[in-house]
């Protein structure tokens, strides 16, 4: 398996939107090397024909009637928001400012 | 100060009876336990928020249903839960209307839940009343309390040691006598693991048995709701309250709660003879490397008792135990780096930043997650990346199946239990386990295959190696928590004579002193001891 370089460290830190200090990428890539080096133990198990297990009880397709119903208050919702504007939560601009 | 210590003392089913008799009101039960938490909490910080107003308005409603039931006479005091009125303490990741909920994070500070969780629903129509919240691991990522952005937690059998973790508050809460029964969580021992380190019962159900509907969600195919408790009675009666299906989490199963959660056996005796007959397994995979002789030795004496009292245990093997920790620490962070994508400074906890939209997110989730977190995150979303999905991901989720076939092929056997340790160490020292990720995640060892597998398990006390609590943990088929808490009682009863079994916490005492050490001091001062 893979050994994780500097740059796939700080690749991944932007990957999960982590900024990240110098100190604590050159911590986490020691540490996570060593945590990959105990993921190799994975490779002796020969899977080829073994389904992968995504969750453990046997329910599908859980459906309910689609029924229109009360919402939280705005003012219970928007109260945790750092930045608002009366019913609105404000965010930073996504696209460029023409 | 004279009564109430004593009242703290009692069990959840012993508050109930005295509720009941009218020889004890919720209120003064409630403000006991509120004097004591809020006097400890400066040694044992394990709790976050204590609501003291609410709680006894909680009390009071209490108090007045209590009273109208006994009114009406006995029928009407019967169909009364036994939680009501009864003092629970839920871990700070449980949403309650109008409250906090900091899931141990600095990200979620300030954070004010908009409306109730379903267990916490479910609560407030037995009767519970709700103390306040309690400590734990930041997102439930811990096994040491340590990772919390508020603090760490000492354990009242010996300060300078961790309570376990996630779950930490909750169990010292219930383990220094703060609250009669708690709530946790468990995605890989959360709720065993830390009952085990601080001496009492708590009990991780099976997946989909709880709705996790207004819970901070870890690894969403791993984590479940249980109690913790003194004794397998209250914890029992806690399941009962908060089980069940609910339609706002469709992971939650259709299958009906056993009402024989509210009966298990009050005589020891009756207790411990059910347990004659009883096929139990014991596999040896779980006696793992590291783990300490003592608590190996006190396991193999709660076997020998458990065959002396009629059940047979048998040697099993679970082949592929070994490749459990692997397995978990990718299926795990990949699912906690998917679940805290969510955290991203806008609708909800502080904003960090003030550049572009993505500056922002690199400066609120880099500053407002810890280091553990952090880890696991990067973990997961590099286990998730482009061209390592199948290596790492798939083939965890192909392993887990190998994982659960191994309990599988035993429950066909016709099983009804296995038995094994809960942690391979008792409580460790602040500190020790800091600097070195894996080792803390080997706290783990033999409680996560039971989530990879999504089985019920509980660990019971069962005695104590250098004055510390050792856990021994019963496993059970899907479904069979009630078998499992009658087993577990059964253990309960034929112990109820040894000697551990009437022991306090033994740095209780010290807790009380309103100058103690916090958490934080002692641990700084074992870093700086150890420097």
């Amino acid at each position: 398996m893979a050994t994780l370089s500097r740059s796939d460290v700080e690749h991944v830190a932007y990957l999960a939107r982590l900024g990240l200090t110098d100190e604590e990428l050159a911590r986490l890539q020691g540490q996570l090397n060593h945590i990959l080096d105990q993921y190799v133990i994975l490779t002796r198990l020969d899977t080829e024909d073994i389904p992968p297990t995504a969750q453990t009880i046997e329910l599908e397709n859980i459906l309910r009637d689609d029924v229109a119903r009360e919402s939280l208050p705005a003012e219970a919702v928007l109260r945790n928001a750092s930045q608002t504007d009366g019913e609105f939560i404000v965010v930073p601009a996504i696209l460029g400012n023409e | 100060m004279t009564a109430a210590p004593a009242l703290t003392r009692l069990h959840a089913h012993e508050m109930a009876s005295r509720l009941r008799q009218g020889e004890l009101s919720s209120r003064e039960l409630v403000e006991a336990h509120l004097d004591v938490a809020e006097r400890e909490n400066r040694a044992l910080n394990a709790w976050l928020s204590i609501d003291r107003e609410t709680a006894i308005a909680q009390a009071d409603a209490a108090d007045a249903r209590l009273a109208a039931a006994r009114g009406e006479g006995d029928h009407a005091l019967r169909a009364l839960h036994p939680l009501l009125g009864i003092p629970v303490a839920l871990k700070d990741l449980i949403s309650v209307e109008g409250g906090q909920c900091t899931a141990g994070s600095r990200i979620l500070e300030g954070y004010i839940a908009p409306y109730d969780a379903h267990i916490t629903e479910r609560l407030r129509d037995v009767g519970a009343v709700l103390l306040g919240k309690t400590n734990m691991d930041e997102f439930a990522m811990g096994s040491s309390n340590e990772h919390s952005a508020y603090g760490p937690v000492s354990n009242p059998w010996d300060l300078e040691t961790v309570p376990g973790g996630s779950s930490g508050g909750s169990a010292v809460a219930v383990a220094a006598y703060h609250a009669a029964v708690s709530l946790g969580t468990d995605t890989g021992g959360s709720i065993r693991q830390p009952a085990a380190l601080t001496g009492i019962v708590g009990m991780k159900p099976t997946y989909g048995r709880v709705s996790r509907y207004g819970i901070v969600a870890f690894a969403s195919s791993l984590d479940q709701i249980g109690p913790l408790a003194r004794d397998t009675r209250d914890a029992a009666a806690l399941l009962h309250a908060v089980a069940g299906r609910d339609e706002r989490d469709s992971t939650s199963a259709p299958v009906p709660v056993p009402d024989e959660l509210l009966e298990l056996p009050a005589s020891d005796d009756e207790a411990a003879s059910r347990l004659r007959g009883k096929r139990l397994g014991l596999p040896r995979e779980y006696f793992v490397a590291g783990m300490e002789p003592d608590v190996e030795k006190r396991i193999h004496e709660a076997v020998a008792a458990l065959e002396a009292a009629g059940a047979t245990v048998e040697q099993v093997s679970l082949p592929h135990t070994d490749y459990g920790l692997a397995t978990y620490y990718i299926v795990a962070p990949a699912e906690a780096s998917a679940n805290l994508a969510r955290y991203d400074g806008i609708r909800y906890g502080p904003r960090l930043g003030d550049g572009d939209y993505i500056a922002n997110y690199l400066a609120t989730r880099g500053q407002g997650f810890g280091a553990e977190v952090k880890r696991r995150v990067m973990l997961g979303t590099y286990a998730l990346s482009a061209g390592y999905y199948d290596a790492y991901y798939v083939k965890a989720q192909k392993v887990r199946t190998l994982i659960k076939r191994d309990f599988d092929v035993l429950w066909e056997q016709g099983f009804d239990a296995l038995v094994a340790p809960t942690s391979p160490t008792v409580a460790f020292q602040f500190g020790a386990k800091m600097a070195d990720p894996v080792a803390m995640y080997l706290s783990d060892a033999c409680t996560l295959p039971v989530n990879m597998a999504g089985l019920p398990g509980i660990s019971v006390p069962c005695g104590l190696s250098e004055g510390l609590p050792v856990g021994l943990q019963l496993i059970g088929a899907a479904w069979s928590e009630a078998r499992l808490f009658e087993l577990a009682r059964g253990y309960e009863g034929l112990t109820s004579g040894a000697d551990w079994r009437d022991l306090e916490p033994a740095q209780l005492a010290s807790a009380a002193d309103p100058v103690a050490l916090t958490p934080a001091d002692r641990a700084r001062a074992l870093a700086g001891a150890s420097r």
